[in-house]
């Protein structure tokens, strides 16, 4: 397996070269505005290496926070059509009625709501009414609409009708471009149909940025496939990434997680990625990030779909420190560092001034930060171990003391022993543990719904044979599927015996 | 009579202080919530009513919603649909209500009635018949009051009707509105055994929209300012601050149709060393410190977070959660020998003599 992996930062593009399990060169390149230039040139400095000179490629895997930044900047975004079926229920609160204000006005195309969906067990809830749905799609075409965004009451236990209103709405309008949100789904009308309307709007985005992945891959001259990397630390071919681009949306932290498993040797262990402003913790299990189970904004919106749960702190390697009284973060000089830093001449005291002066770091200029002692130092350093320490504390999920895998470029500021921690694991290539995340990545299968009058061994069977077919249809070698992720939540006040059953799956990406 | 007008800024509070009043349960009132910014930025306007105010020969609706929290995120209940539930008990009964109230003033159910009062253009009363949520429709002020037990009316949104006519005992009304609940799809518009202003004045649980508006009043006061939310409870409501700790387990599971289950925590602060463990029937029911029993219902015991001071309820806490837990003084009508018998500790299995915080 011979595999680059690139993640683009908010700085550096990273991309990592990876051979037989093996970190072979990793380079880094300033992050383009366009995004592409930065690809690009950070595959140009790989093929420089030499590296990539004989053999072939099996795939190029990109991560990228292009998607998450159109929203929560609000540019590039495509006007959308809501259609969602469930009338005559949850008339009140139609599609966008919790969207920030400003964000709703650029992406607000219409919205159109007719009979139809379905009850907790399955049954209609009423017949989809087909006649409404065809003059709905009439109407958006006539307002120039070409990206529809398509909810059901319980569509995550039954997709039929939002699949029948695609096709009726496809007859209409042969060219838009349908989210369905039993793609992305989870139980909770506004908040999937919140994420398949953010999925929506980025339809042409995603459609550019993928095609411009592809055509900066054949610029440098590689011939591999394109993958980009998901929320949950596996790919999608670009097909399918252009489909559900929300997917791709915290997969930066994710990849870093996966990295610092794949770097360290750990399946299960807390990881903290410290970056220049902030820290991400999160927690793995069975090699990925366990999984938000509640909502998560995005750009103001609140969305219920496959996203890490992670904590992000303002420490980092950038973090203000204030000696009187002491105070670490959250503000930071970010990027700015390397002319801010009391070492580089400026005037704005950080973590790695610190670092400097303690002797942890040979940056700037030593001189610059001699004034601070070593007890100062010392009060810096556990001011910001106590910062880690509750972080790391509020997302363990047990009780005991756990492994530590520490990465990005702030890692120093993480001692070799904290409280609640058994170890702590720095690892080698632990700066780029992101493009290693990406290049490592796996595919995978999903299934979250609610099984009634099974006993909980067969509901969890059940669940698992639906996310098998999935991965493998996803594009994973049946043989190498394993379960990552199986969970059940008995549900109060639901008749029979109602349980809600979440399991994923992963496997290698099958050989074409 | 003086009525007063519910301002858009009181409803976003009544969302905050109604879900600390639910004590864990009764489902957190963010679409409700929603509903009610969308009919007041179309003009609807919702007056509160005293009670005090009322004839002994009124009528008053009660209204609230039943069924599955999880149905409840999909079929989003519907403004409308609230007010038909109250419509179909006035054609039924012939009778006009003169105000609406709550059946618990604690999570979803604590704004709910305000959806259907603007539609119909009614008073909200400032008063309801828990004082905070219970887990069954008899563990109310009006069944401790033996009052008549129906008729109830339960509707849905495709325009199914329906009317407990007559049942012996408020175990029956619930047992037989759940079933009609069931049918309709595990979620169903009500309105509850219509009551009388006499009735209400002397059996309803008075104040509790005041006191749910000024509790999240106080805490989004608190966090605008950066200050403690959990004492700025303590200033409005005469309180008792009972620990504060760090989630270190939860196990739930459903039985019978309720979400049943044990959290333990860890003592930070003051209380470091010492360990809390609160049971709970989807509602916070018994709170133990180092292992003896200290506070349990009717006192209300609410779990807060300990930085936003927002209420955390028994289906979403999880480990390592800040909080703080506190009790508040429980309404007087469950402190009765027969109002401990519907909602002590041994109405929930807890062979436990009621005892409370408040107490000494």
């Amino acid at each position: 397996m011979r595999r680059i992996g690139i993640d683009v930062g908010g700085t550096n593009t990273d991309a990592v070269l990876i051979e037989e399990g093996k970190v072979i060169r990793a380079v880094k390149a300033p992050t383009s505005e366009d995004v592409t230039t930065g690809i690009l040139d950070s595959l140009k400095s790989l093929g420089a290496t030499g590296v990539l000179k004989g053999k072939g490629i099996d795939g190029v895997m990109i991560g990228t926070t292009h998607f998450i930044n159109a929203v929560v900047q609000r540019r590039h975004l495509t006007r959308v059509a809501a259609l969602r079926l469930g009338m005559p229920a949850s008339a009140s609160l139609p599609p966008f009625c919790d969207w920030p204000e400003d964000l709703a006005a650029l992406v607000r195309g219409g919205v159109w709501m007719v009979e139809g969906g379905h009850e907790y067990d399955g049954r209609p809830f009423m017949p989809l009414d087909e006649a409404a749905v065809t003059r709905a799609a009439g109407e958006m075409k006539a307002a120039g609409l070409k990206s529809v965004g398509i909810s059901s009451i319980f569509s995550p236990l039954d997709p039929s009708h939002e699949r029948r209103a695609a096709e009726l709405v496809g007859k209409v309008m042969s060219d838009a471009v349908i989210t369905c949100s039993s793609d992305l789904g989870r139980i909770g009308l506004l908040e999937r149909e919140n994420a398949g309307l953010l999925n929506a709007a980025l339809a042409d985005l995603a459609r550019d940025t993928i095609a411009a992945f592809e055509q900066a891959i054949r610029d440098s001259g590689i011939a591999a496939p394109l993958f980009i990397t998901q929320n949950d630390g596996t790919v999608a071919e670009a097909g399918q990434a252009r489909r559900l681009p929300v997917y791709s949306f915290a997969s930066g932290a994710t990849n870093s997680m996966r990295g610092a498993a794949y770097l360290s040797g750990l399946q299960d262990a807390m990881v903290i990625d410290v970056g220049g402003t902030t820290t991400d913790v999160g927690q793995l299990k069975h090699g990925f990030p366990r999984e938000a189970n509640s909502v998560v904004k995005v750009g103001g919106v609140r969305t219920l779909f496959r996203m890490p749960d992670l904590l992000s702190i303002g420490l980092g390697g950038g973090s203000h420190v204030e000696l009187e009284p002491l105070t670490v973060g959250p503000l930071s000089v970010g990027y700015r560092l390397l002319k801010e830093g009391i070492a580089f001449g400026g005037k704005q005291l950080t973590t790695t001034d610190i670092a400097i002066a303690a002797g942890l770091l040979a940056l700037g200029d030593k001189a610059k930060v001699a004034h601070l002692d070593a007890a100062t130092c010392r009060k810096v350093f556990d001011e910001a171990a106590r910062l880690a320490e509750e972080a790391i504390d509020r997302m363990k999920t047990e009780a005991g003391d756990v492994p530590l895998i520490a990465v990005g470029g702030g890692a120093f500021l993480i001692p070799e022993k904290l409280p609640g921690v058994s170890q702590v694991i720095h690892v080698e290539h632990g700066d780029c543990a992101n493009a290693v995340g990406a290049a490592i990545a796996q595919v995978s299968g999903e299934c979250d719904q609610i099984f009634k009058d099974l006993s909980r061994t067969e509901a969890l069977s059940a669940a698992r044979g639906i996310a098998n077919d999935r991965a493998v249809a996803a594009g994973a070698a049946r043989a190498s599927l394993k379960t990552i992720e199986s969970e059940d939540m008995p549900l109060a006040y639901l008749p029979g015996n109602s349980v809600r059953v979440r399991v994923r799956v992963v496997g290698d990406v099958a050989a074409s | 009579m003086s009525l007063r007008e519910i301002t858009a800024d009181d409803i976003e509070s009544l969302a905050v202080g109604a879900w600390v009043l639910g004590t864990g349960g009764g489902g957190n009132p963010y679409l409700p919530l929603l509903n009610m910014r969308a009919l007041y930025r179309e003009g609807h306007r919702v007056q509160l009513m005293e009670a005090s105010d009322l004839d002994d020969d009124d009528w008053v609706g009660t209204v609230a919603n039943m069924g599955a929290p999880l149905v409840g995120q999909e079929r989003l209940t519907d403004s409308l649909t609230l007010a038909r539930a109250v419509s179909v008990m006035e054609e039924h009964t012939g009778r006009r209500f003169r105000a609406l109230m709550s059946m618990e003033i604690g999570g979803a159910n604590g704004v709910r009635p305000l959806m259907a009062a603007a539609h119909l253009k009614r008073p909200v009363l400032d008063s309801d018949t828990m004082g905070r949520a219970y887990p069954e429709a008899q563990m109310t002020s009006v069944s401790v009051g033996g009052l008549t037990p129906y008729p109830l009316s339960a509707v849905d949104v495709r325009g199914l009707e329906s009317i407990v006519k007559k049942v012996p005992s408020w175990k029956w009304t619930e047992r037989v509105a759940r079933k009609i609940c069931v049918e309709y799809g595990s979620v169903a518009a009500t309105c509850q055994p219509p009551r009388t202003g006499a009735e209400v004045k002397k059996w309803g649980i008075h104040g509790t929209t005041t006191k749910a508006i000024a509790i999240g009043h106080a805490v989004r006061e608190a966090q605008r300012k950066h200050d403690d939310p959990v004492a700025a409870i303590l200033a409005v409501e005469p309180g008792k601050l009972l620990y504060k700790g760090k989630v270190i387990d939860v196990a739930r599971r459903a039985t019978e149709g309720f979400l049943r289950g044990v959290v333990r925590f860890d003592g930070l602060d003051d209380w470091k060393g010492s360990t809390m463990t609160i049971n709970f029937q989807n509602e916070w029911i018994v709170a133990l410190r180092d292992e003896a029993p200290i506070a349990m219902t009717p006192d209300l015991i609410c779990v807060l977070d300990s930085v936003s001071g927002e209420a955390v309820g028994s289906e979403t806490i999880r480990y390592g959660q800040r909080v703080t837990v506190i009790a508040l003084p429980p309404p007087a009508v469950f402190l009765s020998p027969k109002g401990l018998e519907y909602v002590g500790p041994r109405a929930f299995g807890y062979d436990l003599d009621f005892r409370s915080v408040f107490s000494t």
